[in-house]
């Protein structure tokens, strides 16, 4: 059943922040470890507050999506990617294609787009979390800028599942969750994907003793 | 009944082949499974055309004129290709450029692949297209970079990035979709992602977030159908993976995904009460067919070159169903069941006249009469077809989609004829050479099967020029659904 309790707003507001303060960190972050760690904790804020929004509207079944959650976002995911890169030697991301400050700069302007874009969904919804959507998208634009402005292997896969949790935060913030169902369906198109990539990167480093993906860009028109 | 059949077959067969994929048998085995999924799809079609749509499994499927007409093509289009592939992969595996392990993904991963197009084609719920339409990403990703060669390897990291981040646009469309549907059919009862259901209330669905779920939607799923400016990922994927499966890409998913947009644009349109939606289609699909038939000139790869054709006629397809109306949608089903037909069938020769000249450099190409007449003509046949020559069936779609175009868009028809002619001047170019020049090449050591290519042009020609009336009546049914 709904509890409303006077700190749960607040407490979710600071929580979406707080997810949008790390999404900007791993902009600015090089060592892939590094990003791998605030990707953990990444999944620890969306666990907290889906278990939050799941106390205070009474919604079981987000229980559920915040326990696969915690299995597969801040536990299986980040230790593969730990053991991957130790096996993989793929430390450093030290190929940038735009300088940190200069990203930066665009993240902001991207949030600010976010913001705007947000604006009639906010208004329309019912869910006490309606505030944050905007911070949802935000953190799926910069996950997006990451994917775009990184050369290394492992760290477009990191941007890529940032982006899949900016997309989960959506959904629980202006829906409380998609159909169980659904959620179950994404949980295995991430995790058979996540796994295809580590066959990948085995094949990648195999063929060209790199993962930079600066080697793949023979295929292009003349 | 009958679409448990058609969803299980293909799983089934993954499992099967997953076992004994290495085995002599196993293309056999694959060609049997793909049969017997067609039989499956066979009786579902009949019983469609028979009581009409099928609603059924707690409204988790959801059959209609629409998407049984997609089920069958993509059957079809599933069996011949596995028959293509049991000489033409042996013959890979002769060369050495494949292993029997990798014949057994091979084989397992093409059952998935077609199991989850047919689960994204049959499911009524928006989600679980979504789960479909990512699985049957999944499953191909393997398959483009089967060769493990660099290019290969470039083209599945591409394929799967670009895809992946196409696809998760999409879920955010889709959760928009079902913030939008919450708020009328109410969470209960896990009604507000059914098609079925949202169809019914469309008109009671907010139209600022429809509008901004169906951008998301359109570019995530546009992508996915090889829609430009998004399209980059198609013709490095086609080129380097495996010939049958650049003719099922071809054939059949940039098809399943354009369904997907089409079953979100029918809501959308229904919800804002606009032409916009059909104006984003048309825009997207003039600039693909435009941007695919300049790229034709500049290609020397020749998958490559019919990838950019794959672009040019879903660009096409997409312009067709962006003016909408029961002309232009029954034009544009026919442009997709022809398009799906004849691509498959040129991708079929020519993947086995690359391996006759060792190479899929077109310079390298030549002579493919001389040496294997049905080669040759096959090539000649389907390019003439995909050019739109009469009285093949493509000719007959894009007169109607011209026509149509001239008498409603005018502005668009100058650069629908661009397009064409282009592509025309392009492709004829090249292929001419290929099939008419001198060359001493040998033939291939196992007998291609071209019976699929022939069947494929036979069915593509009598549609051009007769059309039965079972089949146009159930094309104009599909295309009232559509509005």
């Amino acid at each position: 059943m709904p509890h409303s309790h006077h700190w749960i707003v607040p407490s979710l507001n600071l929580l979406a922040s707080l997810l949008l303060l790390i999404s900007f960190a791993m902009l600015s972050r090089r060592r892939t470890q590094r990003l791998i760690t605030l990707f953990a904790w990444q999944g620890a804020i969306l666990f907290t507050s889906t278990c939050l929004v799941g106390y205070s509207s009474g919604h079981k079944e987000l229980y559920y999506s915040a326990a696969l959650t915690l299995m597969l976002k801040v536990i299986a995911l980040p230790w593969i990617l730990h053991r991957l890169i130790q096996r993989l030697g793929a430390q450093w991301d030290s190929e940038l294609l735009v300088n940190i400050p200069t990203t930066m700069l665009v993240g902001l302007v991207l949030v600010i787009f976010a913001f705007g874009l947000a604006q009639p969904i906010s208004l329309m919804a019912t869910t006490i979390t309606r505030n944050t959507i905007g911070i949802a998208l935000a953190v799926i634009f910069l996950a997006f800028l990451m994917m775009i402005t990184r050369r290394k292997a492992v760290t477009q896969v990191i941007g890529f599942l940032a982006m899949e949790n900016g997309l989960f935060f959506a959904a629980t913030s202006a829906t409380y969750g998609m159909p169980m169902v659904i959620e179950l369906g994404i949980a295995l198109d991430l995790l058979v994907g996540f796994f295809i990539l580590g066959i990948f990167f085995f094949q990648i480093r195999e063929q060209f003793d790199s993962l930079d993906l600066s080697h793949l860009e023979a295929l292009k028109e003349e | 009944m009958e679409i448990l059949i058609v969803l299980g077959l293909p799983l089934l067969g993954a499992l099967l082949l997953a076992l004994f994929g290495a085995r002599r048998f196993a293309a056999e085995l694959n060609a049997g499974m793909s049969f017997a999924t067609l039989v499956a799809a066979a009786f579902l079609v009949l019983r469609v055309l028979r009581h009409g749509s099928l609603l059924t499994l707690h409204e988790q499927f959801f059959v209609d004129s629409f998407n049984v007409f997609l089920v069958a093509l993509t059957a079809f289009v599933g069996f011949t290709t596995a028959l293509f592939s049991r000489p033409y992969m042996r013959i890979e595996e002769q060369r050495g450029r494949l292993s029997p392990q990798r014949l057994r993904l091979y084989h397992s991963m093409y059952q998935l692949f077609m199991g989850a197009m047919f689960l994204a084609l049959l499911t009524n719920n928006m989600g679980l297209l979504w789960v479909a339409m990512e699985a049957a990403t999944l499953s191909t990703v393997l398959l483009v970079s089967l060769y493990r060669t660099r290019a290969s390897l470039e083209a599945a990291w591409k394929y799967f990035i670009l895809c992946g981040v196409g696809i998760a646009q999409a879920l955010f469309g889709t959760i928009l979709l079902y913030f939008a549907a919450e708020h009328v059919l109410g969470r209960d009862g896990m009604t507000a992602l059914l098609w079925t259901h949202l169809n019914a209330v469309k008109g009671q669905l907010e139209p600022r977030v429809l509008g901004l779920a169906f951008v998301f939607l359109l570019v995530g799923y546009g992508t996915k159908v090889g829609l430009a400016p998004l399209h980059n990922w198609l013709p490095d994927a086609h080129a380097e993976g495996p010939t049958p499966v650049s003719a099922v890409l071809s054939g059949l998913l940039l098809n399943v995904a354009l369904y997907a947009v089409i079953r979100c644009k029918v809501l959308v349109e229904g919800s804002i009460g606009s032409y916009l939606p059909g104006r984003m289609l048309m825009t997207f699909g003039l600039l693909s067919a435009v941007v695919g038939a300049f790229f034709l000139w500049r290609q020397r790869d020749i998958k490559r070159l019919f990838a950019y054709s794959s672009i040019e006629h879903m660009g096409i397809i997409t312009f067709a169903f962006g003016i909408g109306g029961p002309i232009a949608n029954f034009a544009a089903l026919l442009h997709m069941t022809v398009h799906s037909l004849t691509k498959s069938s040129i991708f079929f020769t020519a993947g086995h006249a690359s391996q006759t000249a060792h190479t899929q450099q077109m310079d390298g190409i030549r002579g493919l009469a001389g040496i294997s007449p049905t080669i040759g003509w096959g090539l000649m046949l389907g390019s003439l077809a995909i050019l739109g020559m009469p009285p093949f069936g493509v000719f007959a779609s894009e007169f109607l989609i011209l026509t149509t175009a001239m008498r409603e868009h005018p502005w668009t028809t100058p650069f629908l004829l661009v397009a064409l002619g282009v592509a025309f001047a392009a492709i004829f170019r090249k292929v001419q050479p290929m099939v008419f020049g001198e060359s001493d090449a040998p033939p291939l050591a196992h007998s291609p099967a071209l019976v699929p290519v022939f069947i494929h042009l036979a069915i593509v020609l009598t549609l051009g020029i007769y059309m039965p009336f079972a089949m146009a009546e159930w094309f104009r049914a599909a295309a009232r659904l559509i509005g």
